[in-house]
């Protein structure tokens, strides 16, 4: 299942799910940029747990369930970290953005008010090239409060 | 004027959209109807003569359509392309091999998986040849002979090349009460984007137009290239260069592996991609850097700095497939003056051949000027430590007055405006200078060690004027084509193309000032050679000056033509007219005033126009720039030091940068935070390492390390404001600014930790064996394997 | 980005059944478990393995646990790690850093966060690389290894378990079960690692486990274990190093000396890491360091 939906494939045991994940279902939204598992420019989620899409077979993906990019906004709502990451000039190229979101995404589900030391080691895993990094830390922090201030609203109000 | 307010500010970026949602076009995303695979089948050898390539296995496998050679494109004469350098260099190999991952043969296949595989079936046999990888022996009598393909006294010799007054520099060295001189090498980098270089190339075998998909700073550049190389005219090819991600330079040359997709779509009728894989770009793409280089400073003992001198032996790999402005075989690296007032200077640089892949000027080197900054900045600390001078005063000391501008320096170059002092002082105290050398001289009665390192730069960007600045013939003029429609909004078509630097947000910035527009209304493309203007691309920081020169110029045509047709529409004269920023009116009479979007619709309306003043509101220029800009900053590096293993830990990174007048300084300074990471990844990890068979260390990234967010601090930015006196609205770009300047700060800043070790140098990268090494009394020469 | 070569493949539903698709396709399968040993080598296709048998779904070889009452008839409890154990489980998991900091420290510096949410325990273990942390710091833990066969199991050493660079004694149709370490009182371990950057193999490393004489506070170490990663120590452990710090006092001097001796002892090789003598002098170094840590940890009962 990929962002919600069943996909039934026949694929050689070889194929790797980040080109099963582009080239046979043509979600291009996650990249791929080394050959040796450094760069994290295809990070996903495989059963809710972000994993180097480059370095798992689509086979070992049988029943379970992958998030990409594309499944990260709810419907025509973007999430918190792909508007913090507007807000904050979080991308340059964009090349590893999808990664660098799913990865912040995972650590505010598990830590809602992380540090900028926690969220860089989050990302350590995961390269950018443009950014210096600076950006993105910013664009993680601010979804964060974000997602507290909403949570807060929600909670504050009586009903 | 330049307006600092307006639709100038930290205007989020329009082209987020698509990539926060995961729907960027990048070039591996491209699928077309038909759509076949190539790989690239490479040497493992670093010098050797091909004996025979046997491809029959390699044709026979089932999904294998077409398997090139270069002797099948010797024969379509395209076995050989120039390079941006006026040498040629092998599009797949015929005679011999001339470095390690040299494109051998391609195979176009159904799948990405079975061009790979049937890379494994082509039989090549090698008669191996003597190897050098050392530059410094590549001009030793009887050294092997790389280029034996060019009609020229044999050797590895490629130029000489020199700058300056001799005998004035010896003069000036001669007399002067201390030189100071030292060796330091500037070793082999690659910029490696993210996303590495492809193409998908798709020849129409009906109408014979080609179109080409493909990671291009240089769209325009690369179709005429074609043409030229293909016999092919210009508007039958169509370059289009969509999302990239990221380019610093690397993607600029043209490589072998998109001639090939060319070639393979020609001979089999369907589009053919090939995209490289991480390997493949580090292994035979554009490099950086590897100059070897001697400094030495003259100076009086009152710490005034007289005259520099400099002699480079620049390795450019096998083929010398560098990047820069025909006349400058060394790029602007004489610019190595920095920032200093010099009685007088002198450099000379000789470019050699090695066993390596070729490039050189790449990774936002602003032309070589990141190997000139780094030198000076590093000759300046070492005077300061010979003289036993703060670097930071021995720098206010020597750095150009204000009052001193316009200034040409003793190689040339003509800054036209700066307030360097300023910067520096801004730098100080963002960094709170004096309580960190006094929290240093704490340390160090602790045994803790902490290293406070400057760097003081002037970069000379937004090449260049076509009298002195072209590449391969083609002036380095770009430009710029505006069209209004009749609702008001605009298009501008723009021949630079962006990998992340935000064009499609500035640009719409700069003509929505100009004209009273909304960014929103502006849309920028770029990119498609069918669609923009003619021009030299991206890289040496030439988008905002000369690009975003073109862009006002045109944008104020526009806004001229307007005056006219307003002036009919208000009858009045147009001399009676005055712009107020979003209008057209009479002076003295705001009642009577019409927006852009107003004069558009009745510019394609019937109202009547006088004689000579055409119904529309559309413009195009090529804008010919008068100068370089010459951004500077004043940078300082904190780092803390383990002696004992030698690990290294950047704290802090002050960086105070003047751009001149910043149109998004949100966008400013995303620039100058990835040009800072760049500088600690030079500094402290980056090298492309070959041993002395030629083979490639640096291969993947598990050893060309790349700087992760752990490695970064946060980076601190101040900025000083120097308007560019010739810019149309002052600006001056940013690009690279960061990575020329910030490698050295980040050196000087290790060195000056190690001091009370007797550690003078130490080359870059200063990973913790080369600072043991250091503290050892033995520094590493990088670049070349350890025996 | 490179691919690997054409594989079968098969999906374990056991450990039984993994063991008999071993048997049934020979010495040319291979157990995929986290694949990240063993898909970037066949990406690279220095690794081509006819037949992949795919272990993820064997949730039964994924768990950390304390077992063992402390009472007769098991007076001794154990940490026992199953072999498809993630690293991030076994970074996350608070009885192991009670137990055994060492392996913490370790995790939290082997390759990167996202690396570590599916590499394996196991599967780190039998790739068997010489700059492998985890090898080290199990060998300072004196840790047993279980290994399943058709029909029955047995246990290995830490120490005996790699025999050389990318080969240990897990043959042919046999697998990695189980890592065991015995838990026991006055314990205090850590590790110390220099890379060129976060997450790059080790230049060197050193690990440290020591338990304490009876008192903590009288300053003894009863016992210690010493592991040395990349820097070609035999069995990843530093024996001689070890032999003399039993009995010995929990002292700098005794630090000094026990990494003078591990430095002594192990064989590092020149490459693009660093020279040799740069490693040796990290070995003494490192281990000196991880030692005070993991006195310090014994002493403060951590």
């Amino acid at each position: 299942m990929v962002n919600g939906i069943s996909y039934t494939r026949e694929v050689e045991a070889r194929l790797l799910l980040i080109h099963f994940l582009r080239d046979e279902l043509r979600l291009t939204g996650s990249h791929w940029g080394c050959d040796t598992s450094n760069c994290g420019a295809c990070v996903v989620w495989l059963d809710e747990t972000p994993v180097k899409s480059c370095t798992v077979l689509a086979a070992m993906a049988d029943g379970r369930r992958v998030r990409t990019v594309e499944g990260l906004a709810h419907g025509a709502e973007l999430d918190p970290v792909q508007q913090g990451f507007a807000e904050c000039h979080g991308l340059q190229c964009g090349f590893c953005t999808p990664g660098m979101m799913l990865t912040a995404r995972w650590l505010l589900d598990h830590n809602p008010d992380p540090s900028a030391a926690e969220i860089r080691e989050a990302l350590s895993g995961q390269l950018c090239r443009c950014t210096g990094y600076e950006n993105i830390v910013r664009s993680v922090r601010w979804a964060a409060k974000h997602e507290a201030a909403t949570r807060a609203a929600g909670s504050g109000d009586g009903r | 004027m330049t307006a600092m307010n307006g639709a100038y500010g930290p205007v989020r970026r329009k082209e987020d959209a698509r990539f926060i949602r995961g729907m960027g076009t990048f070039v591996d995303d491209i699928a077309l109807p038909g759509m076949l695979h190539g790989a690239v089948l490479r040497s493992p050898l670093a010098h050797a003569r091909i004996v025979s390539v046997d491809t029959t296995a390699a044709q026979a496998h089932p999904k294998v359509r077409a398997v090139i050679t270069g002797d099948m494109l010797e024969q379509r004469k395209l076995a050989w392309m120039p390079t941006l350098s006026q040498d040629v260099q092998a599009v797949l190999a015929t005679d011999k091999v001339r470095f390690q991952g040299q494109e051998v043969a391609f195979v176009v296949a159904e799948d990405r998986y079975s061009a790979r595989d049937a890379l494994e079936l082509i039989d090549v046999e090698y008669e191996p040849l003597p190897v050098v990888v050392d530059a410094t022996r590549a001009l030793d009598p009887g050294a092997p002979v790389i280029r034996d393909d060019l009609a020229r006294p044999p050797g590895n010799h490629i130029f000489d090349w020199s700058a300056g007054d001799q005998a004035a520099t010896d003069a000036v060295f001669a007399a002067a009460d201390v030189v100071v001189a030292q060796d330091m090498v500037y070793p082999r980098s690659h910029p490696a984007p993210l996303e590495t270089c492809g193409t998908v190339a798709e020849m129409d075998p009906v109408s014979g137009k080609l179109t080409v998909w493909c990671t291009s700073q240089a769209p325009h550049a690369h179709r005429t290239l074609y043409s030229l190389v293909a016999g092919l005219p210009e508007h039958k090819i169509r370059i289009i260069s969509p999302d990239i991600g990221g380019g610093f330079g690397n993607k600029v040359p043209i490589y072998p592996g998109y001639i090939c997709a060319i070639v393979g779509s020609m001979l089999t009728g369907q589009p053919v991609k090939w995209v490289e894989d991480r390997s493949e770009n580090l292994m035979s793409t554009a490099f950086a850097r590897d100059y070897h280089m001697h400094g030495e400073i003259a100076a009086s003992r009152d710490g005034r700095i007289l005259g520099l001198r400099a002699r480079v032996l620049a390795d450019h790999g096998a083929f010398n497939g560098s990047a820069q402005p025909t006349n400058f075989p060394a790029g602007f690296f004489h610019i190595f003056t920095g920032s200093y007032d010099l009685q007088a200077a002198y450099c000379e640089v000789t470019g050699v051949y090695t066993n390596k892949a070729p490039g050189g000027v790449a990774y936002s080197c602003s032309f070589r000027i990141a190997e000139g900054v780094y030198l000076v900045e590093r000759m300046v600390d070492l005077l300061a430590a010979e003289l036993g001078r703060d670097p930071a005063e021995l720098r206010m000391q020597n750095l150009l007055r204000p009052e001193q501008f316009p200034y040409t320096g003793p190689t040339g170059w003509e800054y036209d405006s700066g307030n360097y002092p300023h910067a520096l002082q801004v730098a100080l105290d963002l960094a709170g200078y004096p309580e960190l050398r006094r929290e240093q001289a704490d340390k160090r009665e602790r045994g803790e060690h902490m290293g406070i390192g400057l760097s003081f730069f002037t970069e000379g960007v937004g090449a260049g004027p076509r009298k002195h600045m072209d590449i391969l013939g083609l002036g380095m003029n770009d430009g710029a084509a505006l069209q209004v429609y009749p609702t008001g909004k605009a298009v501008l078509g723009i021949s630079v193309q962006t990998q992340g630097q935000g064009h499609e947000t500035t640009f719409a910035q700069i003509v929505a000032q100009e004209l009273g527009l909304s960014p929103d209304d502006v849309e920028v493309v770029h990119g498609d050679t069918d669609r923009t203007p003619f021009g030299l691309g991206t890289y040496g920081s030439r988008s905002t000056p000369v690009s975003g020169a073109a862009a006002v110029v045109v944008a104020r045509k526009v806004r001229d033509r307007a005056r006219l047709i307003a002036a009919a529409m208000l009858e009045a004269a147009p001399d009676d007219l005055e712009w107020d920023g979003h209008r057209w009116q009479v002076r003295g009479d705001p009642e009577q005033g019409r927006t852009i979007a107003e004069i558009a619709m009745a510019a394609r309306s019937s109202l009547e126009l006088p004689d000579g003043v055409e119904g529309h509101l559309d413009a195009e220029t090529v804008y010919n720039p008068p100068n370089l800009t010459y951004p500077y900053g004043a940078y300082i590096c904190v780092t803390d030091v383990d002696p004992v293993t030698g690990e290294v830990a950047v704290r802090r990174f002050i960086a105070v940068d003047d751009c001149g007048v910043r149109i998004n300084p949100m966008i400013v300074e995303g620039q100058v935070h990835g040009g800072l990471a760049d500088g600690v990844g030079m500094a402290l990890m980056q090298v492309i390492t070959y041993d002395e068979a030629g083979n490639c260390l640096g291969g993947s990234f598990m050893d060309y390390l790349l700087p992760t967010s752990l490695e970064c601090p946060s980076w601190e930015l101040g900025e000083t404001v120097t308007p560019c006196p010739h810019h149309p609205i002052g600006a001056k770009g940013v690009g690279e600014s960061a990575t020329v300047g910030s490698p050295a700060a980040v050196v000087n800043s290790v060195v000056d930790a190690l001091r009370p070790f007797g550690v003078r140098h130490a080359d870059m990268p200063l990973t913790p064996a080369n600072v043991w090494s250091a503290i050892q009394g033995r520094p590493v020469r990088p670049g070349l394997a350890i025996k | 980005m490179q691919v690997p070569a054409y594989v079968e493949y098969e999906k374990a539903t056991s450990v039984e059944h993994a063991l008999s698709l071993l048997a049934r396709f020979g010495p040319e399968a291979r157990i995929l478990a986290g694949g990240h040993s063993l898909i970037p080598m066949m990406k690279l296709r220095l690794a081509q393995p006819e037949t992949l048998v795919d272990i993820n779904g064997l949730t039964e070889l994924s768990y950390i646990e304390v077992s063992g009452t402390g009472a007769a008839p098991r007076p001794r409890t154990e940490l026992r790690i199953g072999a498809l154990t993630r690293h991030a489980q076994l970074l996350a998991d608070p009885a192991v850093g009670a137990q055994f900091a060492i392996l913490h420290d370790a995790e939290q510096v082997i390759a990167d966060p996202i690396v570590r949410n599916w590499g394996t325990i196991g599967g780190s273990l039998c790739q068997a690389d010489p700059s492998e942390d985890l090898s080290a710091a199990f060998a300072a833990l004196k840790a047993t290894m279980v290994i399943r066969y058709p029909g029955g199991s047995r246990t290995v050493p830490a120490r005996d378990f790699h025999t050389g660079p990318y080969e240990t004694v897990v043959a042919p149709g046999e697998l990695l079960t189980e890592i065991r370490i015995a838990i026991r009182p006055g314990g205090g371990s850590a590790y110390a690692k220099v890379g060129r950057r976060v997450g790059d193999w080790p230049v060197g490393a050193a690990g440290s486990a020591v338990w304490l004489d009876g008192d903590p506070g009288a300053g003894r170490i009863a016992e210690a274990g010493i592991g040395l990663t990349a820097v070609g120590a035999e069995h990843f452990a530093a024996a001689e190093a070890e032999e003399f710090l039993r009995g010995a006092p929990a002292t700098e001097d005794s630090f000094a000396r026990a990494g003078q001796i591990a430095a002594e002892h192990c064989h590092p090789v020149s490459d693009q890491r660093g020279p040799a003598d740069y490693k040796r002098h990290l070995a003494r170094e490192l281990t000196i360091r991880s030692l005070r840590r993991a006195v310090q940890r014994a002493q403060d009962g951590v």
